[in-house]
């Protein structure tokens, strides 16, 4: 049986998005199968009106007008961009939490195509109760 | 390490930033025939041992990593 990996993208800062979805690449690149629980900020961002993600977390404070031309200058790649080649080259899921959906009034249609489906917080646990690797991001 | 053979396919990825090297490479290689040979090229100095040791696990064949002017490239063969 194919190794899983499960992480909980919960923050919607840059820098922990970025992570997230580099780390989701990583499992891709060792042959895990990667299902992702986006939630609270993360979920948010997820949204197709979300703008461009300009933030960064309490370290990184001050530190933004810095980091985004760097890394404009550089052309890395968006979380986002990042996390779809994941998925275009690996078992990659991606869920929505449907507890913060419910509470911020967001629809499935909402969020961007990446969000498979939008499911509760059980079956995301069922998911990853096995999983080799488990990440609150 | 065996002398360098010329690739079947190249993947240029001068200036990609991890992960993104190593991305490019198992798509290519996902898309390859057997016995095909693959030529990274890239800047960003993680994917150097990111890469080499994926094709080892892999159980694919590491043909070399060359130093090239300024970048270096990592040449592999599809063995599996």
């Amino acid at each position: 049986m194919v190794d899983k990996a499960s992480i909980v993208l919960a923050s919607g800062t840059v820098d922990k998005l970025m992570a997230g979805s580099i780390i989701v690449s990583g499992a891709v690149a060792n042959e895990m199968e990667v299902n992702v629980f986006v939630t609270f900020w993360a979920l948010m961002e997820m949204r197709k009106n979300a703008g461009e993600n300009t933030k960064l977390g309490v370290e990184g404070k001050g530190m933004e007008k810095q980091l985004f031309s760097i890394m404009k200058e550089k052309k890395v790649p968006s979380w986002k961009d990042t996390l779809k080649q994941a998925m275009e080259v690996g078992d990659v899921h991606v869920y929505g939490c449907a507890m913060f959906a419910d509470l911020m009034g967001i629809g499935k249609d909402d969020l961007d195509p990446m969000i498979e489906e939008v499911i509760g917080v059980s079956q995301f646990v069922d998911m990853a109760k096995d999983s080799k690797m488990t990440l609150f991001i | 390490m065996a002398e360098e053979i010329k690739p079947d396919k190249v993947v240029d990825a001068r200036g990609s930033f991890c992960p993104g090297p190593l991305m490019e490479m198992i798509k290519a290689y996902k898309q390859a025939k057997i016995g095909d040979v693959i030529s990274v090229y890239s800047t960003d100095s993680g994917t150097k041992k990111d890469a080499t040791a994926w094709i080892n696990k892999s159980g694919n064949q590491l043909i070399g990593v060359f130093d090239r002017n300024g970048y270096y490239e990592i040449e592999m063969k599809k063995v599996k």
